[in-house]
C-alpha cells in the first residue's frame, strides 16, 4: 500500500505530464504483478463496488475525531473531497501496516456482505494504522471516484513505456470486461487469447472542433459530410451470434437497450457498428433530455421502452466478417456498413421496426453549401456536421486532420446569478459552481439552469470575492446571493421538462461571458427562453 | 453589574473602545489606533496615531513611511482616559501582540492574528485571563492539524536538496512579512545559497536587526540563470505565474501555508509542492488558547466564524460572530493575510 500510496502522491504534486508517466512507469516496473493488475483497474475506474456507504464512513470519522457530525459535514463542504476531509479530521495514527494495494482491495470484496458492526471495525482499525497519505487513498479506494489528474490514456503510455509493448494494442487489450480480481497481469497485458476478444470494443475515435474556416480544410470533395447527433455515442458488437453495446465511457450497457438484441441475428456475426444511440418515437428524434430517461436505467420498464424508444444512427463499420477493417479508408468502411444496413432492413417484415438506421452521408461541391446544411442543424434535431475524410483509416482516441465537429453556434440568454456552490477538486473552497435565473411574467427571478465553466480563472476569482461578500443565506455548502450579476448562459439544445421548475430543460448549459455591461433588469425573461424551444 | 455598553464594539471603523475613544487595527483612518502587528490587513494607512509593540515600529515605517507611532513593550500598562491597556506576545510574526483591555474591573483581550506553536523567531503567544477574548478563526475547522515546524522545515530542506540533485532551482512561496523569515531561519545553507525577491528581501533587512538570520542574496536584473541553479529562491506568492520565474527555468514550486492542507489549493494555483506551516492557530490550537484565558465570552472576528463560533456554543461558551474587515474569509488567492506586503 505505501508504494501506491507513493505513486498517487508523486502524481498528485506534480502537473507535468511527463513526469506523471515516468513515476508510472517507474511503477509499473517495480510493483508486484498483482498490484499492477489493480492499479490498471483503479486508473481505468474498475474499483469493486462499495463495500461501505459513505454515510457510514462520515459517521465513524466524526465519532473517532470526536467532533459533531455537523461539523463534519461543514468542513466537508470547505475541503470538497470526502476522502481529504476524512484523512485530515482523524487524529494521528496509533499503529502501522504492511498490507500490500492487493490485500486492501480484495478485503473490500470480502467486506461488501459483512454486517455493519465488521465494517465498522474494519475500516476503524485500518484508519488508525495509516499515515495520512495512505488512509486518504484508501479512503479514496473505497468511496470511489479516484481523480488525481490522470487518464486512462496517460496510464496506457505510462504501461507501454513500462512494458514495450505498443500503445494502441494496449488500449485495446485494456477495454472490454476484465475482472482484476481474478486476472493476472500475464493474461491482462501480457498474453494475447482470441477468446478474450469477444466482448471488446475498439478505442473510439473521436473528434476536435474546427478552428478557424472549414474552408481551410481544402478541397469539399474529399469530404464526406454528416449531421453530428446528440445521443450516445456507442459500438455495437455482434460476435458469436451474441450483441454487446459499448458506451464511450468504456460500459458495457446491453442490458439497457433491448432495441438492440435482435441484431444478434439480424446482423452478421463479425461486425463492429460505431454510431449514437438516439432517443426515436413516432417517426423522429426525441431530444437528449428524452434519452436522460434511459440513461442509467439497469432495469428497463416495458412503459419506458414504449414511450422512449431508442435506435443506433449507424456512421461506421470497424469490424467486418470478423475483421478489423480500422485501417481501410472511410469510404469503403462506409460502402461495407450501407451493404449490412441494406441486408438488415430487408430482412424486417415492418421497415418501421427498425432500430438501425444510418446516418445519411452528404456530399457536397462547395463549403458554402456544408454551410447551408449545417444551418438545417436544430431542424434535423443534430448538433450541427461531422466532417470526415473520406480517405481516412479509424484512428484510436482524439486525433487532429481526418475528423472534425462544426457545431452550430449555441443558443444563448443572459440570466442573472441567484446561487452559488463551492467546487469540488482543483476547485475546492471556492465558489465557482452556480445556478442562474430569468425573470417570470410575475417579475420573479426562476431558476433555470447550473453552470460550472466557462469563467477564466482569474473571473472565478473575482465571482468568489464578490459572492462571499454579498451571501444572502447559507444552506451547507450553497449560499444564495443578492442578485446583481448578470451572465450570458450558452447552451446546445432547449426542451419542455416536467422535472425543471423552471419548465424548460437546456442542453450543456455553460456561462460564455461576465455582462459586466448589464443590470439585472436587463436579464432575459422565461417567455425569451421558451420562445427558443424548437417545434 | 448594571448594564454597560459593552467595553469594545464592531464599528464600521474597526474596534473601537469608546471609554478610551481610541481603536484596535482599525479599517478606515480614525485619531488613535492600537496596532497589533504589521500585516497590511492589521496596520492600515491614514491613522494621526499608532500605538504598537516596538519590535513592530521598524515593521510599519517601513510599509507606511513616516507616521507618528509610539512603540511599548510586552507587558507594559499605558492608561488612556482611566482604560488600562497592555500588549502581550501573539506568537503570529514578530512584533505582534494581543491587546488587553481593562476597565472598572472588566477585562478584554483582542489578539489580532496568533499562533500558539513557539516559531523561535516571535515571541511565544502567552494566554491572558479575560472575561471576554477576541479571537481571529482562520483555520477554524477540524480538518486543520499542523504539524511541528521542525519536521516541515526538514521536509523543505529535503526537498531543496532532491531539487539540487537534479540540477534545478526551487522557488518557495511565502508571505514576505513573517513566513519568509521564519523560513529563511530553518533552511540548511549547507545544501546551497538563499536568493530573494526584492519584497522579502527588503522587509528581511528590517528584520535582520532583531533576529539572526542566515545571508541572502537579492535577485537583480544581473542575476543569472546559473547562479541560480540548485540554490532556493525566496518569493511571495504574488511572483508566482509572472514573467519573473522564468529565469529560472529548470524550477520546480511550493507554496509554505496553512491552505496548503488542501489539495485543491495546490493545484489551483500550479504549485509542484505544497509545505503546511501557517502563522496562525490551527484547530486545537484555538481551542486550547480559548481555554487557557478562562474567558466565557468568545467573539471570532475572521475566518470561519459561524462554523467556529457554534462549536464553541456547543461547547458551552457564550460565542458570536463580529464582521471585521481582517480578512474575511480564506481568499482564493491563499494569502493569509489580507494582502502582500510589497515594496519597490
Amino acid at each position: 500500500m505505501k508504494q501506491f500510496a507513493q505513486l498517487i502522491q508523486t502524481l498528485d504534486s506534480t502537473n507535468k505530464t511527463n513526469a506523471k508517466i515516468a513515476a508510472l512507469a517507474a511503477y509499473f516496473q517495480t510493483a508486484t504483478p498483482e498490484d499492477k493488475v489493480w492499479t490498471i483497474a483503479i486508473l481505468s475506474h474498475r474499483r469493486p463496488s462499495r463495500p461501505v456507504q459513505t454515510k457510514q464512513l462520515r459517521a465513524w470519522a466524526a465519532a473517532i475525531a470526536q467532533i459533531p457530525l455537523w461539523l463534519f459535514e461543514e468542513s466537508y463542504h470547505i475541503v470538497g473531497d470526502l476522502a481529504e476531509t476524512i484523512a485530515l479530521v482523524l487524529p494521528p495514527p496509533t499503529t502501522q501496516t504492511t498490507k500490500t494495494l492487493t490485500y486492501f482491495l480484495n478485503e473490500f470484496i470480502a467486506l461488501k456482505p459483512a454486517d455493519d458492526t465488521t465494517k465498522k471495525e474494519y475500516v476503524t482499525d485500518n484508519w488508525q494504522a495509516l499515515d495520512y497519505y495512505e488512509r486518504f487513498v484508501f479512503t479514496k479506494l473505497i468511496t470511489g471516484g479516484f481523480r488525481i489528474g490522470v487518464s486512462q490514456k496517460l496510464m496506457t503510455r505510462a504501461l507501454a513505456q513500462a512494458t514495450t509493448i505498443d500503445e494502441d494494442i494496449l488500449a485495446y487489450k485494456l477495454m472490454g470486461n476484465w475482472d482484476p480480481a481474478t486476472i493476472s497481469f500475464q493474461e491482462l497485458v501480457v498474453e494475447e487469447k482470441a477468446s478474450d476478444f469477444l466482448s471488446k470494443p475498439y478505442p473510439f475515435y473521436l473528434a476536435y472542433a474546427v478552428e478557424g474556416a472549414v474552408a481551410a480544410l481544402g478541397e469539399v470533395t474529399a469530404w464526406s459530410i454528416e449531421h453530428k447527433w446528440d445521443g450516445i455515442r456507442a459500438q455495437i458488437i455482434i460476435r458469436d451470434q451474441q450483441v454487446f453495446v459499448w458506451s464511450r465511457g468504456e460500459e458495457l450497457v446491453t442490458a439497457q437497450y433491448p432495441e438492440f438484441y435482435h441484431f444478434a441475428t439480424q446482423v452478421p456475426d463479425g461486425t463492429v457498428l460505431d454510431g449514437e444511440i438516439l432517443p426515436f418515437a413516432e417517426g423522429s428524434i426525441g431530444s437528449f433530455n428524452d434519452l436522460q430517461k434511459r440513461i442509467g436505467r439497469k432495469k428497463v420498464s416495458k412503459a419506458l421502452l414504449q414511450k422512449t424508444p431508442v435506435i443506433l444512427k449507424a456512421y461506421d463499420l470497424l469490424e467486418w466478417q470478423g475483421q478489423d477493417i480500422r485501417n481501410q479508408p472511410y469510404h469503403q468502411r462506409r460502402t461495407k456498413l450501407e451493404a449490412i444496413h441494406a441486408q438488415y432492413t430487408s430482412q424486417l417484415e415492418r421497415p418501421t421496426e427498425s432500430t438501425l438506421h444510418l446516418s445519411t452521408a452528404y456530399h457536397f461541391d462547395s463549403w458554402e453549401a456544408v454551410a447551408a446544411e449545417r444551418d438545417k442543424a436544430r431542424e434535423m434535431k443534430s448538433e450541427g456536421l461531422m466532417l470526415k475524410n473520406k480517405e481516412a483509416t479509424y484512428k484510436i482516441g482524439r486525433k487532429k486532420g481526418d475528423w472534425w465537429k462544426w457545431k452550430v453556434a449555441p443558443l444563448t440568454i443572459d440570466a442573472v446569478l441567484t446561487y452559488a456552490m463551492r467546487g469540488h477538486g482543483r476547485r475546492s473552497n471556492l465558489f465557482t459552481d452556480y445556478t442562474f435565473a430569468l425573470w417570470d411574467a410575475d417579475g420573479n427571478l426562476v431558476t433555470f439552469a447550473k453552470a460550472y465553466s466557462g469563467l477564466t480563472d482569474a473571473e472565478f476569482k473575482q465571482v468568489d470575492a464578490w459572492i462571499k461578500k454579498n451571501t444572502v443565506e447559507r444552506f451547507g455548502p450553497v449560499r444564495s446571493v443578492t442578485p446583481t450579476l448578470v451572465f450570458e448562459i450558452a447552451f446546445e439544445g432547449i426542451a419542455l421538462s416536467k422535472r425543471h421548475k423552471s419548465g424548460v430543460a437546456t442542453r450543456f448549459p455553460r456561462i460564455l461571458r461576465w455582462r459586466k455591461d448589464k443590470q439585472i433588469a436587463a436579464a432575459n425573461t422565461l417567455e425569451d427562453l421558451k420562445a427558443m424551444i424548437p417545434n | 453589574m448594571p448594564d454597560r455598553p459593552p467595553l469594545l464594539v464592531f464599528n464600521d471603523q474597526g474596534i473601537y473602545c469608546q471609554a478610551a475613544d481610541v481603536y484596535l487595527d482599525p479599517w478606515r483612518p480614525v485619531d488613535k489606533a492600537i496596532i497589533t502587528h504589521g500585516h497590511a490587513d492589521h496596520s492600515r494607512w491614514g491613522h494621526k496615531q499608532y500605538i504598537t509593540h516596538h519590535t513592530n515600529v521598524p515593521i510599519i515605517q517601513h510599509r507606511l513611511g513616516a507616521i507618528n507611532v509610539s512603540g511599548k513593550a510586552y507587558g507594559e500598562t499605558f492608561v488612556i482616559n482611566n482604560v488600562r491597556f497592555s500588549l502581550h506576545p501573539a506568537g503570529h510574526i514578530i512584533g505582534s501582540a494581543q491587546v488587553r483591555v481593562e476597565h472598572r474591573g472588566e477585562v478584554w483581550v483582542f489578539t489580532g492574528d496568533y499562533k500558539t506553536e513557539d516559531d523561535g523567531i516571535a515571541t511565544p503567544f502567552t494566554p491572558i485571563q479575560c472575561h471576554t477574548f477576541i479571537t481571529e478563526s482562520t483555520f477554524g475547522l477540524p480538518a486543520f492539524r499542523w504539524r511541528p515546524q521542525s519536521e516541515v522545515f526538514d521536509a523543505i530542506n529535503a526537498w531543496w536538496y532532491a531539487n539540487q540533485q537534479e540540477g534545478k532551482t526551487s522557488i518557495l512561496f511565502g508571505y514576505s512579512l513573517g513566513k519568509a523569515q521564519r523560513i529563511l531561519k530553518y533552511l540548511d545553507t549547507d545544501i546551497g545559497q538563499i536568493y530573494t525577491h526584492g519584497a522579502i528581501e527588503n522587509m528581511t533587512e528590517v528584520i535582520r536587526p532583531m533576529v539572526a538570520l542566515p545571508p541572502t542574496t537579492r535577485i537583480t536584473r544581473e542575476t543569472t540563470k546559473e547562479a541560480l541553479q540548485g540554490n532556493i529562491v525566496l518569493a511571495p506568492p504574488s511572483a508566482h505565474g509572472g514573467t519573473w520565474i522564468r529565469k529560472m527555468v529548470p524550477y520546480v514550486t511550493a507554496a509554505a501555508s496553512g491552505w496548503m492542507t488542501f489539495r485543491g489549493a495546490r493545484r489551483r494555483r500550479a504549485i509542484d509542492k505544497g509545505f503546511v506551516v501557517s502563522d496562525h492557530c490551527d484547530w486545537s490550537g484555538l481551542l486550547e488558547a480559548i481555554e487557557a484565558t478562562g474567558a466565557q465570552k468568545i467573539i471570532s472576528t475572521h475566518g470561519y466564524t459561524d462554523i467556529f463560533s457554534r462549536y464553541l456554543r456547543e461547547q458551552g461558551y457564550d460565542a458570536r460572530t463580529e464582521k471585521t474587515q481582517y480578512e474575511a474569509e480564506p481568499p482564493a488567492t491563499e494569502t493569509e493575510t489580507a494582502s502582500e506586503t510589497t515594496t519597490t
